[in-house]
């Protein structure tokens, strides 16, 4: 097996900064290594980026290239990429994608690929049931009416949830790899302090306050603005339910804690990494910069910045600019030289006017315009963003969705770095190459 | 079905990323400027609305962007005070900073204190009459169910103390579709209306609110006809090619980038109608879609609630 031993020292420094950048060749092989070393890989980011697509894509790369057992852990996958996976209505139980999904992609791999979702209220459960003190008190705090709604609106419920899955996960030890994909969160940040404010949560005196029986409150002086506050607004008798509802659960303090704790720990440890994904949008783009930042800040490690649904570097090539320049400048004239070539619409039963040429010529070149724009703003940020951390991949926009394992790959190969992957149909004939094109019409500058 | 901007209370919702923020700002944009006085509220506190207006931080107690359009941001802690002082008449100075724990900490652990503070705060807006029309930039899709549903939730489990007794005159504002609506913000992509579809059914079944309308956002033109389609097909060709090569002067390589992003668009537009048509036929018939289309030029800030502010009263007026 090529799994390095866990905390085997491959990790080059905390941040995840060095001081140079490097080609393709060197960028698959450093993505080897960091998959190889680690064992946990968190993909955070903004929402509506595609961080699902790209955690199977690594995992379903990592398992056919690196081998050993992969998994991932998808929280809200769309239907056609769970049908893919085969994770849908499973629950937490992980499913194996079989064999034959990668022998249809093309691809013998060298290890093994498992997927499973993130089922939020069934994960509570399973907590409850570990650390409650008896199996009686388990099922009185799942049958309480406010367990149900204080698990589905817990602020800090889905973020833990997921940290505490991939905890659970890593325990049992029956991967090599976890490839975890993380829920939307109002801030990507919620999700590395959930566990500690869960400790905090368990530890702070106001839900000791809360617990107090009712009698005892009048005497801590410290306590009654608290009670005046928490009476007026909810009233006794619901404070009162909640005061019940939570005696229950301090019963799992310590299991909590030490847990919480726990989870902590394995975020920070060197066998962990995270992977900030991102679309070259203005808002997505500055909320990964944070996230960047704050990583840096709490000295987690950083592995990979993935920037995705990029638009081809030739569309913003000052070049093809021109020529599309040209096309819009030339395009009755061109059209007059087409219209006589084009074959006959079998609709009107003659060719195509030479206006109408024009007009189609016109929208080609409008229509490079427009996507310049774009492109040449992504290209800017792109450079801002990779300036922050050296292992960038930039995945191509793709239009529709990656539905199947052999889109994943295809994906995973382009994080890759591969020179050879083919891209997708569409963009196949504007895979960023070098120049050796003449200026067109010879007007250089 | 009333007129959009003929509504009191606007929520704004969609999965995230799809220009939620961006669509609020410009419907609150478009009543201001047609005289309403308008109120826009981001539910979650992000800043994401002041970098909309570019017009710099958007406290709870308001920032006046033009003559008829007032940008805050929620703040359940400030609204709690605001309720306590100008309605239950509590006198919480003294008290401040026991008061702001023990109110985190209680909106933390019991349920709906936060969201029902949230709508509560933008339903008294509504019934004071201080503005005409309240936009809020809701949460998304994961949360906004939770946040309309939290009075029916706190009716059901608190059954004394002020917030049960406020929760009546709220459901009146928020189920009266004369007055309140949801908009549903998406983009023609797969995910983004798998989730509109699924929030419009739960909007229906959880929440008192009704939908007022669906927006498709980033909606890329259609560039061709079927004859210029046919036309646009030959021209990748390679005897065409050449020609269009030696006529320019360019490279084939060039030109083939050129025809690149064309194709690009046609691939991307069929590929979005084709979610659009799904949305059509999952939505009541009785619910407007309204278009607006990608922005090239940019994608946030001023300019481009602007732009799509433009759009937008072009989609209303037909």
């Amino acid at each position: 097996m090529s799994w390095a031993p866990a905390g085997s020292g491959r990790q080059r420094s905390l941040s995840g900064r060095s001081e140079v950048g490097f080609g393709n060749g060197e960028k698959a092989r450093h993505l080897e290594q960091l998959l190889s070393a680690k064992e946990i890989v968190v993909a955070c980011g903004p929402g509506g980026v595609g961080k699902t697509t790209i955690s199977a894509s690594l995992a379903a790369t990592a398992a056919a290239r690196l081998g050993g057992k992969v998994l991932v852990l998808t929280v809200d996958p769309a239907r056609r990429l769970a049908d893919a996976l085969g994770v849908k209505g499973l629950g937490n139980l992980a499913r194996r994608v079989p064999g034959e999904a990668f022998a249809a992609a093309g691809v013998s791999p060298k290890g093994e690929l498992y997927a499973a979702m993130l089922d939020m209220s069934e994960s509570w459960d399973a907590l409850v049931r570990r650390h409650a003190p008896d199996a009686g008190t388990a099922r009185e705090i799942i049958a309480n009416p406010l367990y149900k709604n204080i698990t589905k609106r817990f602020s800090l419920g889905h973020d833990y949830i997921a940290m505490e899955r991939l905890y659970e996960l890593h325990e049992q030890g029956d991967y090599d790899l976890l490839v975890v994909d993380t829920p939307p969160s109002l801030n990507a940040l919620d999700l590395l302090d959930a566990p500690g404010r869960m400790t905090e949560f368990f530890s702070s005196r106001l839900l000791r306050w809360l617990i107090v029986p009712y009698r005892s409150r009048l005497v801590n002086l410290a306590s009654r603005p608290f009670y005046q506050v928490a009476d007026r607004i909810l009233g006794s008798q619901f404070l009162e339910d909640l005061a019940g509802f939570f005696i229950l659960f301090q019963t799992m303090r310590d299991g909590f804690v030490a847990r919480a704790d726990a989870v902590n720990r394995l975020l920070r440890d060197v066998r962990t990494t995270f992977v900030v994904v991102t679309t070259l949008e203005a808002v997505p783009a500055v909320e990964a910069e944070q996230l960047i930042e704050s990583l840096r800040d709490r000295r987690l490690h950083l592995g990979l910045l993935v920037c995705n649904k990029v638009l081809p570097t030739s569309f913003s090539d000052p070049l093809v600019g021109r020529t599309a320049e040209l096309l819009e400048k030339r395009a009755s004239e061109l059209a007059e030289s087409l219209a006589p070539r084009l074959p006959v619409d079998k609709a009107t039963s003659s060719r195509p006017p030479a206006e109408m040429v024009a007009r189609v010529l016109y929208e080609i070149a409008r229509s490079f315009a427009n996507f310049r724009l774009v492109a040449t703003r992504e290209a800017e940020l792109l450079e801002e963003l990779s300036a922050a951390h050296e292992l960038t991949a930039t995945v191509p926009y793709h239009p529709g969705n990656v539905t199947d394992l052999s889109g994943l790959l295809q994906v995973g190969a382009t994080i890759w770095g591969d020179e050879t992957t083919a891209s997708p149909p569409v963009l196949a004939v504007s895979k960023a190459k070098p120049r050796r094109s003449p200026d067109p019409a010879g007007e250089g500058n | 079905m009333p007129e959009l901007l003929s509504y009191k209370l606007l929520f704004v919702t969609g999965k995230g990323g799809v220009g939620k923020t961006t669509v609020a700002a410009a419907i609150a944009l478009l009543a201001s400027e047609q005289g309403r006085r308008t109120l826009v509220c981001e539910a979650e506190p992000k800043g994401d609305l002041a970098r909309a207006y570019e017009c710099g931080p958007t406290p709870f107690s308001g920032r006046r962007v033009s003559d008829d359009l007032v940008a805050m941001s929620m703040d359940t802690e400030a609204s709690l005070r605001e309720y306590l002082r100008v309605v239950a008449r509590v006198p919480t100075v003294g008290h401040v900073g026991p008061v702001a724990r023990a109110f985190d900490f209680v909106a933390t652990a019991a349920p709906g204190i936060r969201e029902i503070l949230t709508v509560g705060k933008l339903c008294f807006e509504v019934r004071e009459g201080h503005y005409d029309l309240v936009v809020v930039d809701a949460s998304s899709t994961g949360s906004v169910v939770g946040q309309l549903a939290a009075p029916t939730g706190i009716n059901e489990l608190i059954s004394v103390g002020v917030v049960r007794s406020q929760t009546d005159w709220i459901l009146d504002i928020l189920g009266d579709a004369e007055r309140t609506g949801a908009v549903l913000v998406t983009t023609p992509e797969e995910m983004p209306v798998t989730e509109a579809i699924d929030l419009a059914g739960r909007l229906a079944t959880d929440t008192p609110v009704h939908l007022a309308c669906v927006v498709a956002n980033r909606v890329l033109p259609e560039l061709f006809g079927r004859s210029e389609e046919q036309i646009f097909n030959e021209l990748g060709r390679p005897s065409k090619l050449d020609l269009l090569v030696k006529e320019i002067g360019s490279s084939r390589e060039l030109v083939e980038d050129v025809l690149a992003a064309a194709r690009l668009a046609v691939t991307v537009r069929r590929d979005g109608v084709s979610h659009l048509e799904r949305l059509r036929a999952e939505i009541a018939p009785s619910v407007p879609l309204l278009y607006l289309p990608y922005l090239f030029a940019r994608s946030h800030g001023l300019r481009a609630v602007r732009q799509v502010a433009r759009a937008l009263s072009e989609e209303l007026v037909t």
